[in-house]
């Protein structure tokens, strides 16, 4: 279980989130939702300890991310993570790009890691790119690359910072389809995204950030059919 | 000019001499480029990454080794340290001086080497896991040794041919070895004429292997 409370954060003098309290349940699935600069991306690198944080706390399973000491390289294999970026490592093959974590954080030797490499990217589609390098293949791969990379450190949670915003149109399809069957796995999940329908429909609950607050969370069916707060409203009005 | 009459035999007589002076001058220049490359990447990280005296210290480095004449900081450590009472071997002083020299230029494109890897790299590294050191060894400095690696290249043939002024210093290596037998023989542009050949052979000889080492270690 993830519990916040009354995050606060800061770059320099600009104030990013302003006292966040959330809960993510285990097997939960969350969308965040918001404008560009509503500090949601910022809320999953606080929760993963890539971010210090000016105030408040986050625990992961009980455990105080922020604390002085706290071993946020353990803690990471915990959080696994996917970026707007997918930020494959290029000098990698599409297999060691997933069997390298695994080998070197978790230990793991090398025929076990390429093991997992291998189920993990079969798990994605990609099954039949084991040994090409990442330069090969399209966003929306590298994006899938990316998914299977975190999987294979055999998370708990999965944290999706916009993973669909960076790829052309065409590719948004698939790199959904893989977060969707990750949701139905029952895997925890906390996607920052701009896809309303994917939010609506595989989210159980939504959140609605606007300028550093989380003005309101729900059920899909609360945010996109009857929210409270005139902000959620406004954006939803002109996002669809 | 055309009634120089050239004279050959004393130096295909010390042709092997020569050719083993040829191995010493590779052997100092290649030690001074694994000793530059680690410490430029040192520079590198401190210039990149640190505050205060170490920083301090790396960029006087850097401005040094790149902005005297190579031949002074040679003297540096023969006559300079010398003057000290530190009294370097000429192999020593060639070595100092080349690995000065090298690790300096090569820190400034190292350094340029980790700026063109884009920060995400290291986040991605992290959020897996991956100690910061780890993420530097296993994720950014691969990527940034390909980068450097034809500037690298560079930096070796530039080694090589500078340390013919190690002749400067008393140092036997190709350039000096051929000067000796030279001054002995009058026989100085034939010496040198062939020299000169040696010197090309080498860095052929380094040119090809690095252009194979690059199609063995790049696939991507």
């Amino acid at each position: 279980m993830i519990e916040i409370r009354g995050l606060q954060k800061y770059f320099g003098a600009l104030h990013v989130l302003k006292g966040i309290d959330l809960d993510v349940e285990k097997g939960e699935v969350l969308s965040v939702i918001g404008a560009s600069g509503s500090g949601k991306s910022t809320l999953l690198y606080c929760i993963n300890g890539l971010e210090e944080i000016q105030g408040g706390q986050v625990e992961v399973d009980g455990q105080n991310v922020h604390a002085k000491g706290a071993d946020l390289n353990k803690l990471r294999q915990k959080l696994g993570m996917v970026f707007q970026q997918w930020n494959s490592f290029p000098h990698l093959t599409v297999q060691e790009n997933v069997a390298l974590a695994p080998r070197i954080v978790r230990g793991l030797d090398r025929k076990a890691a390429d093991e997992i490499a291998e189920r993990q990217l079969a798990h994605v589609g990609l099954g039949d790119k084991l040994r090409v390098y990442p330069g090969a293949l399209s966003g929306g791969q590298q994006q899938r690359l990316a998914i299977a990379r975190a999987l294979a450190m055999e998370p708990d949670y999965m944290l999706f910072d916009e993973a669909t915003s960076a790829l052309d149109p065409e590719l948004v399809g698939e790199v959904l389809e893989t977060m969707r069957m990750l949701a139905e796995e029952g895997m925890t999940m906390i996607c920052v995204t701009h896809e309303m329908g994917f939010a609506r429909d595989v989210s159980d609950r939504v959140a609605f950030f606007h300028q550093g607050v989380m003005e309101e969370i729900g059920p899909p069916s609360q945010i996109f059919g009857e929210a409270q707060s005139p902000h959620t409203r406004g954006f939803l009005a002109n996002v669809r | 000019m055309f009634d120089y009459n050239f004279h050959w035999r004393p130096v295909m007589r010390d042709l092997p001499d020569l050719i083993e002076a040829g191995l010493l001058t590779l052997q100092v220049a290649s030690l001074a480029m694994i000793l530059g490359i680690l410490i430029a990447l040192g520079l590198a990280l401190i210039r990149l990454n640190m505050r205060g005296p170490l920083n301090w210290i790396a960029t006087t480095w850097v401005e040094f080794a790149r902005n005297t004449p190579a031949l002074f900081q040679l003297f540096f450590f023969g006559f300079g340290l010398g003057a000290f009472g530190l009294h370097l071997s000429p192999y020593a002083i060639v070595l100092a001086g080349l690995t000065f020299n090298c690790a300096g230029y090569l820190a400034e494109n190292f350094r340029g080497g980790f700026q063109a890897i884009p920060e995400t790299q290291m986040r991605a590294a992290r959020s897996l896991g991956m100690t910061a050191t780890q993420a530097y060894l296993r994720i950014v400095i691969p990527q940034v040794l390909r980068i450097v690696y034809h500037p690298v290249t560079n930096q070796m043939v530039w080694a090589v041919l500078m340390s013919s002024l190690g002749m400067l210093v008393g140092f036997r290596e190709l350039s000096g070895e051929t000067q000796f037998f030279a001054s002995r023989t009058f026989r100085i542009f034939e010496y040198f004429a062939v020299t000169a050949v040696i010197y090309y052979v080498i860095v052929k000889i380094i040119l090809g292997a690095s252009r194979l080492l690059a199609s063995r270690l790049f696939r991507y």
